[in-house]
């Protein structure tokens, strides 16, 4: 039997100007607490990589003792580029990049970017397609608020709240990929309208869903709302008034959870969105608890608009019909999934050159759009996602900025942390929702 | 073509907005790069009055380089008026209004950013309380080519209102409007980082999404995208920047 002459997990150490750096892998504390046994002040680096910062989040925390005095959020680990590339590709191909910024979220972007080309085509989405754009956000908006009660859940510890929201989610999930053909990542949402019309039972999955998700949500309020631990973690945690909201520019669940019920669906209302009946819910906590309130609630009322909007799709075309425009797919089933429809492909090559012509143009160069600016904003699940879209008249975005929830919303970390306890900073994090994708871009 | 009054949509315009062909600024207040950047063409690319197919309802715009005249039509005048009003600089510091697809815009100097961000926050008849979004736009034609744009929501009035400042690349500074709006503290430092643009003032302008060591600012228009050929079944397809672009 051999023995150990030193501790195999001690603390990794190094001297810099700042004072002694642990890397601290589990199971080690005691080399720290030595080290620091004589400074009160201690720096702690949580994250890129770490089950509790939502993503690749790295957060640099200054305790003493257990208490927060500084709280930095630094970001950019899953920085890709999407602004800067979608300026190399046409318009239509822009919708593949936006909708892998917020990844949980990702019809609103594509629904966001769609509206502000089509802003500045000066076009207007047939009656069809915006009914299935809303059908789609309320789903995915489900969807992203189980997501967040299930991460948010974990971080502080409901692990049964985790397993049980990507439950709920998936049955989400399912439906949107018999709607789309792909779990995330849609590109279904098209400037001009949406990529196809639903399929064949396609609403029959939504009603089954809008029976099965109002049976198992109550469960939630079971397992979460009435459970003391939850309400001890987080009613008076991470605190934000509301002029704090607005000078820090938050928006969504966070400034509705501050008492102002400011909801784009219903102030600014695109896609049709006046002609639905729903209610803002708004909490006056403007604490973590209020926000998991009123984003529980919004998922009831997302509910509701789903059933209004399957109730108002009425038969139509789902793109616009100038042919400028509109993708010129006619897709079809064929026995490698879904694509080019053979007896389109058939009628374009053997009997109209003109129809192959514009085929070709349209997919390989892009429709052109008017030179000019627009902002478009739209109520994502986190707050307002706007895009700010510039056009020189070519077939290429000239610029595309996304004003992103996540991103805006995450100033507000250092506002909700310090002060309160260190368990507490990641209850604040997780009561904000970011998600990297579209915070980094 | 006539002047773009038309919405392409073919409906009419309840603000009236569409109207940007006015000419009642100085002709140089217009730069020619700026002419270039928003000369209309057709769908498929040929000049005015040979395309005949029709050009599906499309109606090319005139220059958005170009002020809007007064009066701009809805809130805008209203708008316009009460800044007018509320902030001593105006007559020095607004080059240019420009009313277009129902959006209004206001051109600046970049020196009065801070202090236009101040008025639109705080007076009773602007009540611009969020400032929704801070970006960057390149225009490497123009000779003040960095555009810092910048979006100003009113919760009061329901109301969405937008600024635009230029700067040079050699002297790319404007005050930052951080002591107004504590948002735009995330907003700025991702235009530095990827423009370039140097917001005085702010309390740590640092590089928010590159790493901090990085050199050069990636969304201008000369930083190239980068890329490799992308090979396939012998064939290969050259990276994104450089395949054939239509203009």
């Amino acid at each position: 039997m051999t023995t150990l002459d030193s501790d195999p997990y001690a603390a990794g150490e190094r001297q810099t100007t700042e004072g002694t750096v642990y890397t601290v892998t589990g199971g080690d504390w005691d080399s720290v607490i030595a080290g620091a046994a004589d400074d009160q002040r201690m720096v702690v680096n949580m994250g890129p990589q770490h089950p509790s910062t939502h993503g690749v989040l790295r957060l640099v925390l200054e305790l003493e003792g257990e208490t927060v005095t500084s709280a930095r959020t630094v970001i950019g680990y899953l920085h890709t580029g999407i602004e800067k590339n979608m300026e190399y590709r046409n318009w239509t191909q822009g919708v593949t990049f936006v909708t892998r910024m917020d990844y949980l979220a990702p019809i609103f972007n594509e629904t966001a970017y769609c509206l502000a080309v089509e802003k500045l085509l000066g076009v207007e989405v047939p009656e069809r397609a915006q009914t299935i754009r809303v059908l789609c956000m309320e789903l995915n908006r489900i969807a992203s608020h189980l997501v967040w009660l299930a991460t948010g859940g974990m971080e502080l510890g409901a692990l049964t709240a985790m397993t049980n929201g990507f439950r709920e989610r998936e049955l989400v999930l399912d439906v949107l990929e018999t709607i789309t053909g792909l779990r995330m990542n849609h590109a279904y949402v098209r400037p001009g309208g949406v990529a196809q019309d639903l399929p064949p039972g396609a609403v029959e999955k939504v009603r089954e869903l809008l029976k099965v998700l109002p049976e198992r949500l109550p469960g939630y309020d079971d397992l979460l709302t009435g459970n003391p631990i939850w309400q001890k973690r987080t009613q008076d945690v991470a605190y934000l008034d509301l002029q704090g909201c607005l000078a820090l520019g938050v928006t969504g669940p966070i400034l509705r959870s501050a008492g102002l019920a400011w909801d784009l669906r219903k102030v600014e209302p695109y896609c049709g969105y006046e002609n639905y009946e729903f209610d803002v819910p708004t909490e006056t906590g403007a604490d973590a608890w209020a926000r998991f309130r009123v984003r529980l609630r919004e998922i009831h009322e997302s509910l509701k608009i789903v059933e209004q909007a399957l109730d108002r799709l009425a038969p139509g075309p789902v793109m616009v019909q100038d042919k400028k425009i509109g993708w010129p797919a006619q897709l079809a089933l064929g026995s490698d999934g879904m694509g080019q429809s053979l007896d389109h492909v058939k009628k374009i090559m053997g009997t109209s050159m003109e129809a192959l012509i514009h085929h070709f143009k349209l997919v390989t160069e892009g429709f052109r759009v008017p030179a000019g600016q627009v902002y478009s904003a739209i109520e994502s699940p986190r707050g307002e996602l706007g895009v700010h879209a510039v056009s020189d008249g070519g077939t290429r975005p000239f610029r595309v900025h996304v004003r992103e929830p996540s991103f805006v919303n995450l100033q507000a970390a250092s506002a909700m942390c310090e002060g309160a306890l260190l368990a507490d900073a990641i209850a604040a994090v997780a009561s904000i929702d970011p998600v990297m994708g579209g915070v980094d871009r | 073509m006539s002047e773009g009054t038309v919405t392409p949509s073919g409906e009419a315009d309840p603000t009236g907005a569409a109207s940007t062909g006015g000419t009642h600024l100085t002709p140089s207040a217009v730069t020619p790069a700026e002419a270039v950047a928003t000369s209309g063409q057709d769908l498929f690319g040929a000049v005015f009055g040979s395309d005949t197919s029709g050009f599906g309802g499309l109606v090319p715009r005139a220059d958005a380089a170009l002020g809007t005249p007064k009066p701009y039509g809805g809130w805008f005048d209203e708008a316009t008026d009460a800044l007018e009003a509320a902030w001593p600089g105006f007559g020095d510091h607004v080059l240019r209004v420009v009313v277009d697809r129902g959006e209004l815009t206001i051109h600046v100097r970049p020196q009065a950013v801070r202090e236009v961000a101040q008025v639109l926050r705080d007076d009773p008849d602007l009540r611009f309380e969020l400032l929704s979004s801070v970006s960057g736009v390149d225009y490497p034609a123009q000779e003040a080519r960095l555009h810092a744009v910048y979006h100003f929501t009113s919760l009061t009035y329901r109301r969405r209102l937008r600024v635009e400042a230029a700067v040079t690349v050699e002297d790319p500074h404007l005050p930052s409007v951080t002591s107004v709006y504590p948002t735009a503290d995330f907003q700025e430092r991702e235009a530095y980082d990827m423009f370039g643009i140097v917001f005085d003032g702010h309390p740590a302008l640092t590089r928010i999404l590159m790493p901090d060591d990085w050199d050069g600012h990636p969304q201008r228009k000369d930083y190239p995208l980068g890329g490799i050929p992308v090979e396939y079944k012998g064939a290969s397809i050259p990276p994104p920047d450089e395949r054939r672009a239509y203009a």
